[in-house]
């Protein structure tokens, strides 16, 4: 077993996710994944938080009221840049 | 909130940069009415983070779009259309948000790195085999595979962003909420890569953590 522990990677799970840890970290990861079945859950629940969040995102806020996105486009056509 | 990957008038393909600007700074009312309809949306979102309710974020947009027909004429292409748009945003909102006193001055990058992801006192100073260092871990959510986006969890995911930091609330908005690159919250942002992962990465391990509060069968503090 390394000296890489689950404090450790709860720290670094983001720069994993985003593939942006140094190689020799990211082996050091991987090594401490298989054999850590908590950390295996973290790093799943950090997956599913980022699904959740953009879900979310995904959900419509309400269309610009009409009267505005008309104002709006007369104001661009006055403009003259 | 995905851009439509079909431009919206035939002949012209707005989604192309180079495209859109030379028809808005011929004045176009086709492209400008493009912009609106792609960018509306995502522009209130991201305005919300930065002012207490959504009557103040649908001003901050319109100041938006009118600071866009004033100012189009000399976007120069140094950036994306849409990095350049999203940073007048960023610097109206702020505006209104320091107004009212919910965000961060302008250009401050605090990383708080006294901020650990998990309550330290979860974990034990030596590895069991086979289970790591976890004294309490993290326990599967109380649904199988993935707790579908209902009603409760919106609100939890929500009132876990309004908690946040300004800066952090800010990249976590961009990154997840509006499914930004990280390239392009640093440009927007002008801040470093390393800046913007760890930002993040705070946001990220609280909501999780807020998720984990409401659906860990241990229940953590």
């Amino acid at each position: 077993m390394s000296n890489y522990v689950c404090r450790q990677f709860v720290e670094d799970v983001t720069a994993y996710l985003e593939g942006t840890l140094p190689d020799a970290v990211s082996v050091l990861v991987e090594a401490h994944l298989a054999d850590c079945p908590h950390c295996r859950e973290y790093l799943h629940q950090m997956r599913q938080t980022i699904t959740m969040t953009r879900d979310l995102g995904d959900e419509d806020v309400d269309a610009m009221p009409a009267a505005v996105r008309e104002r709006l486009l007369q104001a661009f056509r006055d403009s003259t840049g | 909130m995905r851009a439509p990957t079909i431009p919206l008038v035939p002949g012209d393909d707005f989604s192309d940069d180079a495209v859109l600007v030379k028809a808005l700074t011929a004045r176009d009312p086709e492209a400008f009415a493009y912009l609106l309809d792609r960018y509306h949306a995502p522009l209130v979102r991201l305005a919300q983070q930065y002012v207490p309710n959504r009557a103040v974020a649908d001003e901050v947009v319109q100041e938006t779009w009118l600071a866009v027909i004033e100012g189009v004429g000399r976007f120069e292409q140094r950036s994306s259309l849409k990095t350049w748009l999203f940073r007048i945003l960023v610097n109206i909102a702020r505006t209104h948000g320091v107004k009212e006193h919910r965000s961060i001055p302008f250009a401050t990058n605090v990383i708080n790195d006294n901020e650990p992801a998990v309550d330290p006192h979860r974990f034990r100073r030596f590895a069991l085999k086979g289970r790591g260092t976890w004294a309490q871990p993290p326990q599967p959510w109380s649904e199988p595979e993935r707790r579908a986006l209902d009603a409760e969890a919106r609100v939890v995911i929500e009132q876990a962003v309004d908690r946040l930091p300004p800066e952090q609330r800010e990249v976590l908005t961009m990154r997840d909420l509006l499914d930004w690159s990280a390239v392009e919250v640093c440009d927007a942002l002008g801040i470093t890569d390393a800046n913007q992962r760890v930002l993040l990465h705070r946001g990220r391990s609280k909501v999780r953590a807020a998720l984990e509060r409401q659906y860990g069968e241990g229940r953590y503090a």
